[in-house]
This record gives structure tokens, C-alpha cells and sequence, in this order.
């Protein structure tokens, strides 16, 4: 019984070490791809279509609304200690810093890193891929390198976009409806955010989260089981692991960035 | 999907979006706070700086017409403060700089009270006169220090 249990640790820890290794070989091989000719840039412009411009609308929705709400609680909390004149620094620094990029990964993983593993395990699912391969394509190269190098592409731009359209709504919230002085709000928050610690950190974050998610949701769509119930579970499994991936590297890139 | 001029254009607008984003939030929110001219570089050297960092504002009767380039320590153990201000400015040699909090916990910066000299400042010069920061720890230390030798 004991060694039953025993057994299934050391099945696991070979099965995760095996991912590892299979996954490093997978971004080795994105890498030399992309690299080397052929680059298939109209194939690259359609995925940054995909994933940038179809994730746009949600993106900046969702930035106004959070930037708003950041307004509202920041201006109930700081005017409780005189201190609205500061909202601009709170709403500022916590979107750059924080809320811009893994607020910004999270939807674009639920909005086109599903949608790309769907798409790879059905290519998989209908031997689209083995086709390629008939041809001498390699779908590495054809499918699964537009697709992660454009995430890694679109990611930082829709976190800017994230951000600015944040600030916009939290200007929205504290001037307009709260009253904070809007030249305060702009002072506040120039000042207290530099390019050396929070813009730097931002483009970081986001350039490390779009490889994460473009990564995860490619190789989880190409070693996916070739069935219906295979594709379903490569898109869940892409949410899942890609979300707590964005979080877990989120602290630690914070730690190591030293805030 | 859609036709391929179409979607070139549209994805050419989203990154060059994009990248307006990223400019503007690395040049016009991450960059210098101070946004008039610049290109008088002054040195001060003070006993004291407080809490003062780079780009703290440089002030003139509250009018903000510089900002603080780089903090560092001389040979002889005290901060040297290196200040961009507007080179329109005529600043007497004998100008003073004095560093000041705005309100009682509020950011501190750099004001500086122009002298009577007729020669002015320029750029690389010293400004020799100058006021370390007020630091009301040092303050109530030195006030509860003395109080208790009295006592005694």
C-alpha cells in the first residue's frame, strides 16, 4: 500500500520532469524556427489579427471598467485620510505595476489562448497536422510559430492599451464625477510612476506573459489527445495552467525586480 | 476570413496603436515630471538632503523651474545634488538653495532664492549658499536630548 503510493510520486515527479523536458524541446524548437527563413509573415499578421485586434474590444473595456472602479474604492479610501490628492499615484502605480499585466494576460489567455489550443488540437484532432507533414511542413513551423510569436507580439501592446484606457477611466471617475483636481490627478500620477522601476517592469512582465501563454496554450493544443474529449481538455488545460503560471511568475518576477 | 489589404491595415493601426501606448507610458507617465525647458546644470552641496530624490521639483518662489538630475556623495561626506533648471533664467552667483517639505509630510524639493549679484549662473557652476533639509526627527532628538541634560 505504502509502496503503491511511493510508486504513483515517483510516476508523477518522471511524468512532470518528462513535460519539462518536452516542453524546453517544443520552445527550442519555436525558437530555431523562428529564427531562420521561412519567416511566414503574412501567416504572423493574421494570428496578430486574431489575437491583437479581435482582443481589443475586451481589452479596453475591461481597462476602463477596472480603472474606473480603482477610482471609486481608491477615492473612498484616500479621502477617509484627506489624502485624494494622491488617487492619480494609487491608481497609477497599481495598474502599471500589477493590474495592467496580469489583468491584461488573464483575459487575452481566456479570450485567444483558448481559441489557439481549440485550434491546434482540432488540426491535430483532423490530421491537418500529419497533412502538413505529408507536404514536408513542418507544423511547427506553419502553425505553431505565427501563433506564439504573435502572442508574444500582441501581449505588451494590449497591456499599454490596458493601461492607458485604465487611467482614462480612473480620470473619468476621480475628476469628473469625484471631484479631485484633474491637474493633481495628471501630477500625482507622473510623479510617482518612473520608466526604471513600474514602465520597464510592465513591458517585462507582459513580454514574459505573452511567451508564457503563447508556450502553454501551443503545446498544449499540439500534444493534445486526438479526440473531441482531447481538444476540450487541451482548452481547459491551457486556461488553467496559464493562469496560475501568470500569477505564480507574476510574484515572482515583482520579488526578483525588487519593487 | 477577412480580405488581406483590410487586415493588413487594421493590424498595422493596432500596432502602431500599440506602440503609441507603450510611447506614451514610458515617455509621457514613466518620464520626466518637469516638462519646461531645461539645460542650466547646477551643482549644491548639502549637509542634509532628508527624504529628497531625483526628480523632485526646483523651485522659485513656488514657481517650478527645474528638476533634481542625480543625488550623490562628495569626497567629503556630503550629498551633492546636481539640478536641470530653465537656462532663461538670470541667477545671481550668490543664490541660495535651500531644500523644503510642502506641508508637513508632504514630497521635499529644491527651493532657490535668488541674490543681488549682477553676474549670473551658468551652466556647471556651484551655488555655494545652501540650506539643509529640516529633519524633524533631528529636531525632537535634539529637543529631548537638551531637555533631559537640563533636567539633571
Amino acid at each position: 500500500m505504502r509502496l503503491a503510493a511511493i510508486e504513483t510520486l515517483g510516476f508523477r515527479t518522471v511524468t512532470f520532469v518528462t513535460h519539462l523536458g518536452r516542453i524546453a524541446a517544443f520552445v527550442g524548437s519555436i525558437f530555431v524556427h523562428s529564427v531562420r527563413p521561412p519567416w511566414r509573415v503574412r501567416r504572423l499578421v493574421g494570428e496578430v489579427f486574431d489575437i491583437g485586434v479581435l482582443s481589443l474590444a475586451i481589452v479596453c473595456l475591461s481597462g476602463a471598467t477596472v480603472g474606473a472602479v480603482l477610482g471609486l474604492q481608491g477615492y473612498t479610501t484616500l479621502s477617509r485620510f484627506g489624502a485624494a490628492n494622491s488617487l492619480g499615484a494609487v491608481v497609477g502605480l497599481s495598474l502599471v505595476r500589477e493590474l495592467g499585466p496580469v489583468l491584461t494576460a488573464l483575459l487575452v489567455t481566456g479570450r485567444a489562448g483558448s481559441a489557439m489550443a481549440a485550434e491546434i488540437a482540432s488540426m491535430l484532432t483532423t490530421e491537418q497536422l500529419d497533412g502538413l507533414r505529408m507536404m514536408s511542413i513542418d507544423p511547427v513551423d506553419f502553425v505553431v510559430k505565427p501563433k506564439a510569436l504573435a502572442m508574444l507580439i500582441s501581449m505588451p501592446m494590449l497591456n499599454a492599451l490596458f493601461i492607458c484606457f485604465a487611467l482614462f477611466g480612473g480620470y473619468v471617475v476621480g475628476v469628473k464625477l469625484l471631484g479631485v483636481d484633474g491637474g493633481t490627478y495628471i501630477t500625482s500620477m507622473e510623479n510617482a510612476i518612473t520608466w526604471e522601476d513600474d514602465v520597464a517592469g510592465t513591458l517585462l512582465k507582459s513580454f514574459i506573459f505573452g511567451a508564457l501563454v503563447g508556450v502553454i496554450a501551443t503545446y498544449r493544443g499540439y500534444t493534445a489527445t486526438p479526440t473531441s474529449a482531447g481538444v476540450s481538455a487541451a482548452t481547459t488545460g491551457t486556461v488553467v495552467v496559464a493562469s496560475v503560471t501568470i500569477l505564480l511568475f507574476d510574484y515572482v518576477i515583482t520579488a526578483l525586480w525588487g519593487v | 476570413m477577412q480580405p488581406s489589404a483590410t487586415r493588413d491595415l487594421i493590424v498595422g493601426l493596432f500596432v502602431a496603436a500599440g506602440l503609441a501606448a507603450i510611447g506614451y507610458l514610458s515617455i509621457q507617465v514613466g518620464g520626466l515630471s518637469y516638462k519646461g525647458p531645461g539645460g542650466l546644470r547646477l551643482y549644491a552641496t548639502f549637509d542634509e538632503i532628508g527624504g529628497l530624490k531625483t526628480r523632485a521639483p526646483v523651485e522659485i518662489a513656488g514657481v517650478t523651474v527645474g528638476q533634481v538630475v542625480t543625488i550623490g556623495l562628495d569626497p567629503s561626506m556630503r550629498a551633492r545634488v546636481t539640478i536641470d533648471v530653465d537656462p532663461s533664467l538670470k541667477l545671481p552667483t550668490d543664490t541660495s538653495a535651500g531644500i523644503r517639505t510642502s506641508g508637513l509630510l508632504g514630497d521635499q524639493f529644491i527651493e532657490l532664492e535668488p541674490g543681488a549679484e549682477d553676474q549670473t549662473l551658468t551652466s556647471g557652476e556651484e551655488i555655494a549658499m545652501t540650506e539643509s533639509a529640516l529633519s524633524i526627527e533631528r529636531l525632537i532628538g535634539k529637543f529631548v536630548h537638551d531637555s533631559g541634560v537640563e533636567s539633571k
